[in-house]
């Protein structure tokens, strides 16, 4: 390997970036059991330019909330908020430990492997809204976060 | 003599390992443990009454025999609740043969909400061997005090969202309080514990 095909590496990875404006990874849904009228989903966003999510809308569901759990001294809250902030090339998590999505009123049940579309309402720094279409397919109820395990692990 | 005292020696000793064994159970609080909070010094779910998807009153002694781990959560709970259930799933399993003995209870501060037969699919959809209980709000609001978990309503729009402890509690089979596990906490660092528990009862 030479120090040029790093480069061109590296180059090539700028131009992929800049082309793109928000950008969705691993979107998923969690999977309801029959009569459960909630889910979550979940999902990486790296957004080009500093931008923030402000809303969701997805047809599986009545009402979408955006939503951030904390936990202060082992008690679990969970409370809506106005926006994400997605500052530029900084990949934010929406995941069950911070930001999550909250599909409320679920039209009905969501079965493993169904797709769930989502649009993703993103406002740039000048108030420019773009809709960025997502499939999330469901997963098991009992899914995890892949890092779970060293999640707690790190904070010891 | 130096015989016969001898023998009484052994036999005074039977006398308290058969104790030991009828009990089954080592009565040292002193257990330590690498992750949980000893609650060993703490009087917790002695009182609460309440009730499994078939409407069987359930209390601490229905699980007489087993080692109950209880913990407090409602199903529109999209985040943290399930991540503790997915937890206990694979605790029990990373447990081996042991974590037969681990009965994994999802108490509901929903009781409004989460009616018996959703939550009942919804907690045997981690495990088929966990149990969900319910009860009517005033018998929800007094186990919750009895184990001293602080739960809230939050309103957001037309709906609600439920701040409460994510602590789970570990009794060994005798129906002892041991520990309480912190929801931070990893499967496989609650597994440590809850084997350190199951070592002795």
């Amino acid at each position: 390997m030479k120090p040029v095909k790093y480069l061109l590496l590296s180059l090539l990875g700028m131009s992929l970036h800049v082309s793109a404006q928000t950008v969705v990874d691993d979107a998923w849904v969690r999977a309801t059991v029959a009569g459960q009228p909630s889910s979550g989903a979940f999902m990486h966003i790296t957004a080009s330019t500093d931008s923030k999510l402000v809303e969701v809308k997805s047809p599986v569901a009545k009402t979408v909330q955006i939503h951030e759990s904390t936990m202060k001294n082992d008690v679990m809250s969970m409370q809506q908020v106005p926006s994400v902030a997605l500052p530029a090339g900084k990949t934010v998590a929406i995941d069950p430990e911070g930001y999550h999505v909250m599909l409320m009123d679920l039209k009905g049940q969501i079965k493993e492997g169904d797709n769930v579309p989502l649009t993703l309402i993103v406002e740039d720094s000048k108030g420019v809204k773009e809709a960025i279409e997502v499939t999330a397919k469901a997963r098991a109820l009992n899914s995890m976060q892949m890092d779970m395990h060293d999640h707690g692990a790190m904070q010891h | 003599m130096n015989e016969l005292l001898t023998r009484r020696h052994v036999v005074a000793g039977l006398g308290v390992l058969s104790l030991g064994l009828l009990a089954g159970c080592d009565m040292g609080s002193g257990l330590s443990y690498k992750y949980a909070k000893d609650l060993s010094n703490e009087i917790m779910g002695r009182k609460f009454k309440l009730r499994d998807a078939e409407g069987n009153e359930m209390m601490l002694g229905s699980f007489r025999g087993m080692m109950p781990m209880i913990f407090f959560g409602f199903t529109q709970c999209p985040a943290v609740c399930p991540t503790a259930l997915a937890r206990a799933a694979q605790a029990k399993k990373l447990m081996g043969p042991d974590g037969d003995r681990l009965q994994v209870v999802f108490i509901t501060l929903d009781p409004e909400r989460d009616k018996p037969a959703m939550l009942d699919a919804y907690v045997k959809a981690f495990d088929p061997t966990f149990i969900a209980l319910s009860g009517t709000l005033e018998e929800t609001a007094a186990t919750a005090k009895e184990f001293k978990v602080f739960y809230e309503k939050i309103p957001t729009g037309d709906s609600y969202t439920i701040s409460h402890t994510g602590t789970s509690f570990v009794f060994d089979s005798r129906g002892v309080l041991r520990m309480g596990l912190s929801p931070s906490l990893s499967a496989k660092q609650c597994t440590e514990d809850l084997l350190t528990v199951m070592s002795v009862c």
